[in-house]
């Protein structure tokens, strides 16, 4: 799809969630409800005592209660209907012809953890905070922006080997 | 009067379902755009592919504009639409550690989810990251709590934050956006790829 009209229409998906559900969109914050849930289940003691856990309860405790875990799961199957239309459907590992399979999925797991961590300060990832952020003039959606791009660009040269 | 959920116009239970579209919507869109390939989102940051740059900020645009213009239309009650609220440090520190994740990992959440959906192990692999990411912070919260509280701003508007108007606003970040696609475009020429 040419990038431009891809823009365009993810535009007007936020503007109608705006428009909807008074919010924008989002990922990491269902991970956030999966993993408060998970643990409140395997050691409610644990979630009790801690103050983040108590907190993220309140916003993300019920996942079938929660809007962005509904708006995930359509993510999913959104992704996989225009998967199967445009036929990549393929089980696979991507990398640059420079690194192995291994090297890759090393850095993808270092990566994620990261990406993990620092959504949850940023309070919001890519989605939530930086795009959803930027449609409602959110100060510090434009700021987490600068900082996820600004640093992605300055660290580019030093893991040139893992994309070119 | 929008936002429908708040002013009754569709239930709790129809707004959740909503979601579920929107996602769709979502997921369909980043897809297509070619969201699910890592090399293809790491090109912008060596020039070869800058589709990540021209699908964000196009979005990023078509959704300010069109808040703004449905809020003069009043079709949307913009006072109780949620705005990102501002913890000057912990968007920046976050913003940080999330770009180094992006250029490591060459996926952020959002489109790690697509990928995986087509079967990119890369992609499920940073999933798994991603929840041990966010469990490492659940855990460890009173080391960082006092970043994450930091420098609280409450919920600024940046065009309130450069004390101008929200449509000169908009229409900077149009002419800023221009330039950078003018730039992407060029780059693309610049620095081709084959195939990746």
């Amino acid at each position: 799809m040419n990038p431009y009209l891809a823009g365009v229409l993810l535009g007007l998906v936020v503007l109608s969630a705006n428009m909807i559900s008074g919010r924008g969109l989002g990922a990491s914050g269902a991970v956030k409800s999966a993993i408060v849930t998970t643990v409140d289940a395997v050691a409610p003691a644990h979630t009790e005592s801690s103050e983040y856990y108590v907190m993220a309860k309140g916003t993300h405790g019920n996942p079938l209660n929660n809007w962005l875990v509904y708006q995930v799961l359509g993510v999913l199957v959104g992704a996989f209907l225009s998967g199967v239309l445009a036929r990549r459907l393929t089980w696979k590992v991507e990398h640059s012809p420079k690194i192995t399979s291994k090297t890759r999925l090393v850095f993808a797991l270092a990566g994620g953890v990261l990406f993990g961590f620092g959504s949850q300060l940023g309070r919001g990832c890519t989605s939530g905070a930086a795009l959803s952020g930027m449609a409602v003039f959110s100060l510090g959606g434009f700021i987490t922006m600068a900082a996820i791009f600004g640093t992605a660009f300055a660290l580019a040269y030093f893991f040139r080997k893992l994309w070119i | 009067m929008a936002p429908f959920v708040v002013y009754d116009i569709i239930s709790e239970n129809t707004n959740l379902l909503l979601a579920f579209f929107i996602g769709i919507g979502f997921g369909f869109i980043l897809e297509q755009a070619g969201f699910s390939s890592s090399r293809k989102l790491a090109g912008v940051f060596y020039g070869y592919d800058a589709v990540v740059l021209k699908v964000f900020f196009t979005a990023a645009i078509v959704g300010m504009l069109g808040l703004l213009f449905f809020s003069l239309f009043g079709w949307v009650d913009m006072s109780v639409i949620y705005v990102n609220e501002t913890y000057l440090y912990s968007a920046i520190v976050g913003g940080v550690i999330m770009g180094a994740g992006f250029i490591m990992g060459g996926y952020c959440p959002g489109t790690s989810f697509c990928a995986a959906t087509i079967g990119k192990i890369d992609a499920i692999v940073f999933i798994g990251g991603m929840f041990l990411g966010v469990f490492i912070f659940g855990e460890g919260y009173p080391l960082w709590k006092n970043l994450y509280m930091a420098e609280y701003m409450g919920f600024p508007k940046i065009s309130e934050f450069f004390g101008i108007n929200e449509g000169i606003f908009v229409l900077l970040a149009i002419v800023a956006a221009v330039l950078m696609f003018w730039g992407a475009e060029w780059a693309e020429k610049k620095f081709p790829r084959e195939e990746y």
